[in-house]
């Protein structure tokens, strides 16, 4: 891996600084550290025994709050999917504006460099067990943009993907058949994206790095 | 009066028939807001999975004490406020700890909730939570006004502040409710009542599926599932208040159903018909209309 430290240093309000506090006492404020959690992600197995877990999975799967979040121009097909026309919220599908309470990340179309970061970052602050989905072709080979310099070309690199949608783009009716698999791996017990993710994070981690060059935050935020 | 045991169970029996209720009622007025925009809206039992999800979830991370507490003061709120006035007229055993100056005890508590709840959302370090309170609790306190002079024109009509005591002198037929003998203050609470409901016009503060979520914004798994059901046992107890000041109270569980939703669907239907309000807009709009009216009704007695 190539050293880029020197190419993009820390952003200045990153580094550690001196702060007066209204009270006239002096503090060291270090926002790498005191704005996010430095502990590695652990792995939550599934406990219970086999018919509680598989009743939980049930209510897992009929409850999947999505990450209002668009990373490409697949997200436009998700919006008909909250209107009167195809209404996924009588399928238990429901969004949500923020990560701690959404449990599906859906990786809408092509995902450049930059955008991949806050994904990551999205996706290390949801709350386990999560769940990712990755829509249109651009998430499983590169799509059109193949070649380009800026993009992603296999999701499942970067981020542990339970279910792809293919088409460029898929239509909603193609999605909402894809909600209804993704049901199914989840009811199967074959969903378990957050364990393999804090399996083999170090792996994750380097090939993340590998494309984010200008990393300037914890290898794990929650 | 001695303390009877078997009034816990029936106490919580309360708590539970009033949480299936608003579950199922939350759910059925979701469906017709959904309906009104030409949408077929989530399913009945939605919200008990929803439940049941946030509360199995595996991990969960926490900010400090108090966004630990945040929740639990909120749900206090939601069961204190039902289990100090009495839910069914007439009953001694579901009239639960209801005792004579409860009034002041359920004005306390409508407020207590979302008191407990900045603590919490501040803890959580969040600026959209900040924001979120802030937001909320002036929303809330201007709403309050209308409401709390509302409470002191009933208080003063009826020379009690026993909330028993307020729903026996309703009793003997529909013109005797305070909504025929005071109808100022009954519509001044009302548009409290709007303002505190968290639907439209008055839901900015917890826009559910936007950017500023508001005060839950750091809020999940079981911390989230416990806010969600206060969400379903809140608005039950303060229209259970509502309805035993204004509305005539209820002598049965099915009366008791009829009016609690209907009350829910005044709500509902202001929801459905009107946009937002930004806060300050709310604000205004209830020192201009809310207050005046309370006064009013205060002048009437």
């Amino acid at each position: 891996m190539k050293d880029d430290s020197r190419k993009f240093p820390l952003r200045p309000e990153l580094e550690p600084r001196e702060v007066k506090t209204p009270d006239g006492q002096t503090i060291t404020v270090d926002p790498l550290r005191d704005y996010f959690c430095e502990a590695a992600p652990r792995v939550h197995a599934p406990v219970y025994v086999k018919i509680v877990e598989d009743f939980f999975n049930w209510a897992r799967s009929e409850s999947l709050w999505i990450l209002g979040f668009g990373t490409g121009c697949g997200a436009i097909e998700m919006r008909p999917l909250m209107t009167p026309r195809f209404d996924a919220y009588r399928f238990g599908i429901q969004w949500r504006p923020t990560p701690r309470q959404a449990n599906l990340l859906m990786i809408s179309g092509y995902l450049s460099v930059k955008t991949l970061k806050r994904a990551i970052r999205s996706y290390e602050q949801m709350q386990s067990p999560k769940y990712v989905v990755g829509l249109g072709s651009c998430t499983i080979n590169g799509g059109m943009y193949f070649d380009s310099y800026n993009t992603i070309k296999r999701l499942d690199d970067y981020l542990p993907v339970d279910l792809y949608i293919a088409g460029c783009m898929p239509r909603p009716e193609a999605l909402l058949k894809g909600f209804e698999d993704l049901k199914k791996i989840i009811r199967a017990g074959k969903a378990e994206g957050a364990n393999a993710y804090a399996e083999n994070f170090a792996q994750y981690k380097e090939r993340q790095k590998a494309v984010i060059h200008d990393w300037d935050m914890p290898d794990y935020n929650w | 009066m001695d303390f009877q045991w078997i009034k816990v169970a029936y106490a919580l029996l309360t708590l539970f028939i009033v949480l299936n209720y608003g579950l199922l009622m939350t759910a059925v007025i979701q469906k017709m807001g959904a309906r009104a925009g030409r949408r077929y809206g989530i399913r009945v039992y939605q919200n008990y999975i929803d439940l049941l999800k946030n509360y199995v979830l595996r991990s969960k991370i926490t900010h400090g004490y108090m966004y630990y507490l945040g929740p639990v003061f909120r749900l206090t709120g939601g069961i204190g406020l039902l289990l100090f006035v009495p839910t069914i007229y007439g009953s001694e055993m579901w009239a639960n700890f209801s005792f004579s100056g409860d009034l002041i005890l359920a004005l306390y508590f409508v407020f207590f909730g979302t008191l407990g709840m900045a603590l919490g959302a501040g803890e959580s370090g969040h600026p959209l939570s900040a924001l979120g309170v802030s937001r909320g609790l002036s929303q809330v306190t201007s709403a309050e006004l209308p409401f709390a002079i509302a409470v002191f024109a009933v208080a003063l009509q009826y020379q009690t502040l026993s909330v028993t005591e307020i729903v026996a002198a309703q009793q003997g037929g529909v013109m005797s409710w305070t909504l025929f003998t005071n109808p100022f203050a009954v519509a001044a609470a009302m548009l409290g009542f709007l303002g505190s409901m968290m639907r439209a016009p008055f839901d900015v503060v917890l826009a559910p599926q936007e950017i500023p979520i508001g005060p839950p914004t750091e809020f999940h798994s079981a911390y989230l599932a416990l806010l969600q059901t206060n969400r379903n046992i809140f608005p039950v107890a303060k229209i259970v208040i509502y309805m035993n000041l204004f509305f005539g109270g209820a002598a049965s569980w099915p009366v008791f159903g009829i009016k609690v939703f209907l009350l829910y669907l005044v709500s509902a239907f202001v929801g459905v018909a009107f946009p937002r309000f930004r806060v300050e807009q709310s604000v205004r709009f209830f020192l201009i209309w809310g207050v005046p009216l309370a006064i009013v009704g205060l002048y009437w007695v």
